[in-house]
C-alpha cells in the first residue's frame, strides 16, 4: 500500500507556482487510483498559509508546512532538510515534486537521507501491476523509457507542462506544523538576488503560448550577399513584443555570438534548445533559418503544433518534423508578420532606428 | 585561497551526439545497440566543468585538478585521447558501462569511494565539478548523491559562473526558471558544481599538453577498477525512439503576405 506525498515550495507569497499546481494535479489523480485515503500535501516556504489552503482543497488527508524564514531562500541545505522532514513525518513510499530548480536541487540528496531512490523529469505516472510505472527520457530526449522501482520511499519530480494544472477551490486548512530541523550554523550561502541575460529583453516565457526558435540563417548572407544581422535582431525582437512568444536558438547560432562575433546581441545560452540547451514545453512552435537532423531537433520535440520556415525545401529540422514548412524568406515573411499582428492588436510596428 | 583548491570533476563518456542511439534489450536492462563501436566524447555538460575547473585551478596556486570517470577503458582510453589536449589534469577512472539506463544511486557510491581515495585529497578544500545533468540518464542528481556521501552541504545545480570574493567566499549563478540566474554566495570549500554551459570556450588542442597528461593518464586506465552495477529494484519496462514523423504540409510560392497571414491566424487562434 502506497503513502504519496505530494511536497512542494511555496513562493514567496505562500502560494504554489503553477508547475506545483500542475504536479499536483498529477499527483492526485495517481492517489485516487493507487492510496485514496493516503494522499498528504507538504509546504515548505517563509509562508505557507495560501498553499496549505490549495492543498486541502485538493483532498489531502493531512497538510505538512515547513515554514521557517530560512525557507524564504532556495538553497541546498535547507531546503533538502525540509523535504526529509516532510518524507519521513508522512512516512511516505512515494513523494512527487514539481520539476522546478529548486525541487530537482535537493531530490537526490534527500532521497540519499531517507534511504531511498530519486527519479527526476518524469512524465507519466501510472499504476501497473505490482506497483506504479515511471515514463522519463533518456539521451537528452531521444529514448522514451518505461521503468517501476521496487525501493521505497521513491521520490520523483514531474516535468512542467505534462499536466493541467489544479484550479479548484482552496479550503480551509488545519495544516500540522512540521519542525524543519535546521541548523543556521549549517547555512554557509545566502542567496543575494537574481540576474536576468543582459540583453535587456526579456525573452524567455516559459509560460508562453509560442516559443521562437531563430537559427543560424539569420546571420548569413541573403540575397544581396550580405548578412543583416541588425534587421534580424529588429524583425525578431519585434516578433516577440507582438506576439509574446519565447525565444529559443539552436546551440549554432548561440555559439557563434559566444565567439564574439557580430550576430544576434540578445543570445545567451539559456536561450539554447537541443541536445545541448533546454527542451521547453509550449503548445505552439515556429523555427525560421533552422536547418540540422538530430540531435538539434530535439530542441522542439515537447512542441505540440510546429511549423517552420525555411529556404529549402527538405530542410530537415521541418520534413516530418513540422505540421507545416513555408518555403520562403523569413525576413519577408517575419517582416509581413510583424505588421499583421501589429494591426490586430492596434499598434504601429516600430520603425527601424 | 592561499593553500589553493582540490576539484575533482565527475564526467562521463556518452555516444557522440551525432550518432543514432537504437536502444536494445540487455540482460540488465536497455542497452544502445552498437554501443561499443559508437565514437564517444566527454559528456558536454561536464566538459565545461572541466574547462572551468581548470580556470580557477590555475587562478589559484597549489591547486589540483582531478578527473573522475566510469566508463568502458577503451572508451575512455579513446576520448581521453583528446580531452588530455585541453587542459592539465589527473585522471581516476573506474572500468564499467556508461550507459543511460543505469541507476544514479550505484554510480554515485563507486564515485564517492572513488574520489575518497584519492591521494592527498583534502576534503576541506574539495570543490566537486560536474554537469548538472549528463546526456545519457539525464538525472541530475548523480552529484548530489556523490555530495551527500562526501557529507558536503553546500551544493548547486545549473551553475554558469563562479566568482572568488576578496574574502574567499564565492559568488555563484545558479540557472532558475524564466531565463534568469539566482546569485548566490557560499562560504567556500566544500561545495558541490554542477556547471551548465558556464562561460568558457572549448580551448583548443594543445598535442603538447596531451602528451604530458597521457603519462599519467594511461597508468591511470590500466589501474582502473571494474564498476558492474546491479539492477537493484530499478526494471525497466521498454525504451524505444519513439515516432516522430509528422505529414509535413509543403506551403511553396507563397507570397510572404500569404504566408504571414496564415502564420497569424494559427498565432492568434
Amino acid at each position: 500500500m502506497e503513502t504519496i506525498l505530494f511536497f512542494a515550495f511555496a513562493k514567496p507569497d505562500g502560494s504554489l507556482g503553477k508547475s506545483a499546481r500542475e504536479a499536483l494535479a498529477a499527483a492526485k489523480e495517481l492517489a485516487e487510483k493507487v492510496a485514496p485515503n493516503a494522499f498528504i500535501g507538504a509546504v515548505a516556504g517563509g509562508k505557507t498559509d495560501p498553499a496549505a489552503s490549495l492543498l486541502a482543497g485538493a483532498g489531502c488527508a493531512r497538510v505538512l508546512a515547513a515554514e521557517n524564514p530560512a525557507l524564504d531562500q532556495a538553497r541546498y541545505a535547507a531546503d533538502a532538510a525540509a523535504l526529509e522532514a516532510a518524507a519521513r513525518a508522512a512516512e511516505a513510499t512515494l513523494v512527487l515534486l514539481p520539476g522546478t530548480s529548486r525541487a530537482q536541487r535537493v531530490l537526490g540528496g534527500a532521497a540519499h537521507r531517507l534511504g531511498g531512490r530519486a527519479d527526476t523529469h518524469v512524465t507519466e505516472l501510472r499504476p501497473a501491476e505490482g506497483g506504479i510505472e515511471a515514463t522519463r527520457w533518456h539521451y537528452r530526449q531521444r529514448i522514451e523509457a518505461r521503468f517501476t522501482r521496487e525501493q521505497r520511499p521513491w521520490l520523483v519530480t514531474l516535468d512542467p507542462s505534462g499536466f493541467a494544472p489544479w484550479e479548484a477551490a482552496a479550503a480551509e486548512p488545519a495544516p500540522e506544523k512540521l519542525a524543519t530541523p535546521i541548523d543556521e550554523n549549517a547555512l554557509r550561502t545566502r542567496v543575494v538576488g537574481f540576474k536576468a541575460p543582459e540583453s535587456g529583453a526579456e525573452t524567455i516565457r516559459p509560460d508562453a503560448n509560442l516559443l521562437f526558435v531563430a537559427g543560424a540563417g539569420w546571420t548569413k548572407k541573403q540575397a544581396d550577399g550580405k548578412p543583416h544581422v541588425e534587421e534580424a535582431e529588429r524583425l525578431i525582437l519585434e516578433f516577440l513584443r507582438l506576439s509574446r512568444a519565447s525565444l529559443g536558438s539552436s546551440k549554432s547560432l548561440v555559439d557563434l555570438a559566444g565567439e564574439g562575433e557580430a550576430v544576434l546581441s540578445f543570445l545567451t545560452h539559456l536561450h539554447q534548445v537541443g541536445q545541448t540547451g533546454a527542451t521547453p514545453r509550449h503548445p505552439k512552435g515556429l523555427a525560421a533559418c533552422c536547418h540540422g537532423e538530430e540531435p538539434h531537433t530535439v530542441g522542439w520535440r515537447f512542441i505540440n503544433e510546429r511549423r517552420a520556415i525555411n529556404l529549402d525545401p527538405n530542410c530537415g529540422w521541418a520534413r516530418g518534423k513540422a505540421d507545416v514548412l513555408y518555403v520562403a524568406d523569413a525576413f519577408a515573411v517575419m517582416a509581413e508578420l510583424n505588421k499583421i499582428l501589429a494591426e490586430r492588436a492596434g499598434q504601429s510596428p516600430r520603425q527601424e532606428s | 585561497m592561499s593553500e589553493g583548491y582540490h576539484i575533482v570533476v565527475c564526467a562521463g563518456v556518452v555516444p557522440d551526439p551525432w550518432q543514432t542511439l537504437d536502444p536494445v534489450p540487455g540482460p540488465q536492462g536497455p542497452t544502445i545497440k552498437n554501443e561499443m563501436m559508437l565514437p564517444h566524447v566527454l559528456d558536454p555538460w561536464a566538459a565545461h566543468a572541466l574547462y572551468e575547473g581548470a580556470r580557477l585551478a590555475e587562478q589559484a596556486p597549489g591547486s589540483r585538478l582531478w578527473l573522475a570517470s566510469i566508463g568502458p577503458r577503451a572508451k575512455l582510453q579513446q576520448v581521453m585521447m583528446t580531452v588530455a589536449q585541453k587542459v592539465r589534469f589527473e585522471l581516476a577512472a573506474m572500468d564499467g558501462p556508461a550507459s543511460g539506463f543505469t541507476d544514479a544511486d550505484q554510480t554515485a557510491a563507486a564515485l564517492a569511494e572513488m574520489i575518497r581515495g584519492l591521494q592527498g585529497l583534502d576534503l576541506s578544500r574539495l570543490l566537486l565539478f560536474g554537469g548538472w545533468e549528463s546526456a545519457s540518464r539525464g538525472a541530475g542528481i548523480t552529484l548530489q548523491l556523490v555530495g551527500e556521501r562526501l557529507g558536503i552541504r553546500d551544493q548547486f545545480q545549473g551553475v554558469d559562473a563562479l566568482e572568488v570574493l576578496p574574502d574567499g567566499s564565492f559568488q555563484i549563478l545558479e540557472r532558475v526558471e524564466g531565463g534568469k540566474h539566482q546569485a548566490s554566495v557560499c562560504a567556500g570549500p566544500p561545495a558541490v558544481l554542477g556547471w551548465a554551459t558556464g562561460n568558457l570556450p572549448e580551448p583548443k588542442n594543445n598535442p603538447q599538453l596531451g602528451m604530458q597528461n597521457m603519462r599519467t593518464i594511461l597508468p591511470a586506465l590500466q589501474r582502473a577498477k571494474r564498476f558492474a552495477p546491479q539492477p537493484d529494484g530499478l526494471r525497466h519496462l521498454e525504451a524505444k525512439v519513439p515516432s516522430q514523423l509528422r505529414e509535413t504540409r509543403v506551403v511553396k510560392n507563397s507570397s510572404p503576405e500569404e504566408i504571414a497571414k496564415e502564420l497569424a491566424d494559427w498565432i492568434l487562434a
